[in-house]
């Protein structure tokens, strides 16, 4: 009886790759009652740190991780239960835990890691999560200039448990063939996007888009308004025609983790959170034979000498496709201001303390707002 | 797509992928097509180890099979080099480039100097490096000092096989002579490495892992041998921080000093005798530019002056351990101005 009334935190596993995180501090005190979603501690992982967010209600009994210690995915790193749980209960279920192995049961749960498809001459890489239950219709997160899939390693899971999850890395990103659609505009990409739905049997999404992302799925809203449920559209693009192009340029240009470094800080109210591992990663990916050449052709495309090109996210006035707007304040990438080009009835929060990459800073506050959208019910 | 290779299969695959995508690629070397030449036996041994194996069904006369004479072959390469060819030449043991000297220091090394810039060499020699294969004394040196001494030359020395794929790539398309260095024990080594190409730029050092309390500095095998140090320090507090030069000439400095600069304590390993090793000039290099950052005397370790022994027993003590290494950064530690 005892033991159903406890219930574990555990190290959490963000993203295919993670094995195992560093307890950076403790955010909350024993004997603290847990909502979920209260930020409880900090875990630092190679490629990023972040705050890990209750996902279940309880009475904070017991911290078992001390910062500094690194724990593999799923340790148990507190206990929560009620008061009428005894200590010695609680003794008795800490030194009966056993780590679940890191692979069991996860490739059985969520299927292969990774999956593949030829759209248009082009192989890209994608993910599927969640419950695909028909009767739900799919959430497509699309990344931003530069990035991949794995931009979503704090929001993939937590808009599975909700709806089944789709994330692309687009053409000439991530691990996707290093080549572009067409003349790679705007409408060149969206139909790419379309075409690969299409590929994969689903016809109607609700779609999170970051950056260059969130111009492309307003792009498909446009082209295709019945296809679109939703958008949750996140620093994105396609709203105002300012963009730094220090910082598209100086991605483009980087050759070595030394230059890298500064550019990809800017992409973050915080750059301490810009480690290592993501440099290498992007390096590994900047290196690509075609990348440079895809990157360069890209962004001179969509963003040449600094100025957006195509603005579709006005021109959703009047489609009928409800619409979230998520900003970090701090973006130094696309600037929060656009905000208030919003066409008129879409949601717009603008998030304190976060950059760019605020779907990475402030996962605890994007979460929910994407969920909220999803279910018709975006908080204002 | 990533998926663990052997640092053997990097080189086939670069390789491989290089002449499909260049067709001024060509290879040349001894026993990298077919070994003893029995009939139908044309691709059955692909170079000493096997490295080779497979490309010549692939790529046919593009490998060619040499005599047993480094001197012609690799002047050969030279000159095909300088006639607008990249010519890959398989030199199978380091210790046999004294053969062909004058071909590599004085011809290859010198051309684009002494022509104006007119003329180019984007040859490659590949070669197997270090000791612990039971070889001794004139197939097991770590000759790289060697190389690096010379201007006009770049010399390459891998430690994982995502960097040998993506430095063999580079050194392929370099327009200048690229000694590049394996070390016949990590030939098994396995790691991540995509299927696409992609090249690494020559230069730029790699920190394999983050530290505070000291920086070793080293390449090659040496680096898996400063990785297992550096965890048996972790234990007792100490966290070093353990950078990959990768690239020996050019030689990226600015990352060492970097790290010695937070760190104050410097070790440098190297499997290369100890006079005039690059372990010799990391050090030297870091006193000059950054005397004041040191906390605590520069290590060296290094085998003994002397040749890398045929006994088991003898050879296994001569290449520097991770015990050694550990003993090495506690003398540094131990010494230093707090």
């Amino acid at each position: 009886m005892a033991a159903a009334a406890i219930t574990p935190v555990v190290m959490p596993k963000w993203g295919l790759s993670m094995a195992e995180g560093t307890v950076v501090s403790w955010l909350v005190e024993e004997g603290t009652t847990i909502t979920v979603g209260l930020p409880i501690l900090e875990v630092e992982t190679d490629k990023i740190a972040n705050v890990v967010e209750a996902p279940d209600p309880g009475l904070l009994r017991r911290k078992l991780a001390a910062a500094g210690e690194v724990l593999p995915v799923k340790a148990l790193l507190g206990v929560m239960a009620p008061p009428e749980v005894s200590d010695a209960e609680i003794d008795a279920y800490v030194a009966a835990y056993v780590v679940p192995a890191a692979s069991e049961g996860d490739e059985a749960e969520a299927g292969p890691a990774y999956l593949w498809a030829e759209v248009d001459g082009i192989r890209v890489r994608y993910a599927r999560r969640g419950d695909e239950a028909p009767t739900k219709t799919p959430v497509l997160f699309l990344h931003g200039f530069g990035g991949d899939l794995d931009n979503w390693l704090f929001n993939l899971d937590a808009v599975a448990a909700v709806a089944p999850v789709i994330a692309l890395d687009l053409p000439g990103h991530g691990q996707s063939d290093a080549r572009l659609p067409g003349s790679s505009t705007l409408v060149d990409l969206a139909g790419f996007v379309l075409h690969f739905l299409d590929h994969i049997g689903v016809e109607r999404v609700h779609i999170v888009g970051h950056s260059m992302g969130g111009a492309i799925a307003a792009q498909m809203a446009l082209a295709a308004p019945r296809r679109v449920a939703s958008l949750v559209l996140i620093a994105t693009a396609g709203l105002g025609v300012e963009i730094n192009a220090g910082y598209t340029e100086g991605f483009v240009a980087a050759a070595t983790r030394r230059e890298l470094k500064p550019v990809i800080e800017q992409l973050f109210a915080d750059p301490d959170l810009v480690g290592r591992q993501m440099l290498d990663d992007l390096l590994k990916y900047k290196r690509l034979d075609g990348v440079s050449q895809a990157l360069t052709q890209l962004g001179a495309t969509l963003f040449g000498g600094g100025r957006q090109a195509e603005l579709p996210v006005p021109r959703l006035v009047g489609s009928g496709v409800p619409m979230t707007l998520l900003w970090g304040s701090e973006d130094r990438i696309v600037p929060a201001t656009h905000a208030a080009n919003a066409p008129a009835g879409a949601t717009v929060h603008v998030i304190s303390g976060a950059g760019h990459m605020v779907m990475m800073e402030k996962a605890g506050e994007v979460n929910p707002q994407i969920v909220a959208q999803l279910q018709g019910q975006p908080a204002s | 797509m990533a998926r663990k290779i052997s640092m053997k299969q990097a080189i086939n695959e670069a390789l491989d992928q290089e002449m499909a995508r260049d067709p001024s690629v060509i290879m040349m070397g001894e026993d990298i097509v077919g070994g003893a030449g029995g009939s139908g036996e044309m691709d059955a041994w692909g170079g000493v180890l096997g490295v080779t194996k497979g490309l010549y069904a692939k790529h046919g006369d593009r490998l060619l099979d040499t005599p047993l004479s480094e001197s012609a072959y690799i002047g050969a390469a030279i000159g095909a080099a300088a006639c607008g060819m990249r010519p890959v030449a398989e030199l199978m043991f380091i210790d046999f480039m004294g053969v062909c000297f004058d071909q590599i220091y004085n011809q290859a090394a010198k051309f684009r100097y002494m022509f104006g810039g007119k003329a180019e060499t984007p040859v490659v020699i590949r070669t197997m490096v270090g000791a612990g294969f039971r070889a001794a004394a004139q197939h097991s040196q770590m000759l790289t000092p060697l190389f690096t001494h010379i201007p006009g030359l770049k010399v390459v020395c891998p430690s994982t096989p995502y960097d040998t794929k993506g430095l063999l790539i580079q050194s392929i398309r370099d327009n200048d002579p690229v000694i590049f260095c394996e070390h016949k024990n990590l030939y098994a080594f396995e790691g991540d490495v995509p299927e696409a190409l992609y090249a690494i730029p020559f230069g730029e050092a790699n920190v394999v892992r983050e530290g505070k309390s000291v920086s070793i500095v080293t390449y090659g095998l040496m680096v898996h041998r400063a990785l297992e140090a550096a965890v048996a320090l972790a234990k007792e507090g100490i966290e070093a921080e353990i950078i990959d030069l990768r690239t020996l000439s050019p030689l990226d400095i600015d990352t060492v000093i970097e790290s010695v600069e937070k760190t104050g304590h410097l070790v440098c390993v190297d499997e290369a005798s100890p006079r005039c090793s690059i372990a010799a000039d990391v050090s030297a290099q870091v006193v000059q530019a950054a005397f004041g950052a040191l906390r605590g005397p520069i290590q060296m370790v290094t085998p003994p002056h002397c040749p890398v022994p045929f006994s088991p027993a003898l050879e296994d003590l001569y290449i520097p351990s991770s015990a050694q290494i550990v003993a090495a950064v506690k003398r540094s530690l131990a010494r230093g101005k707090r």
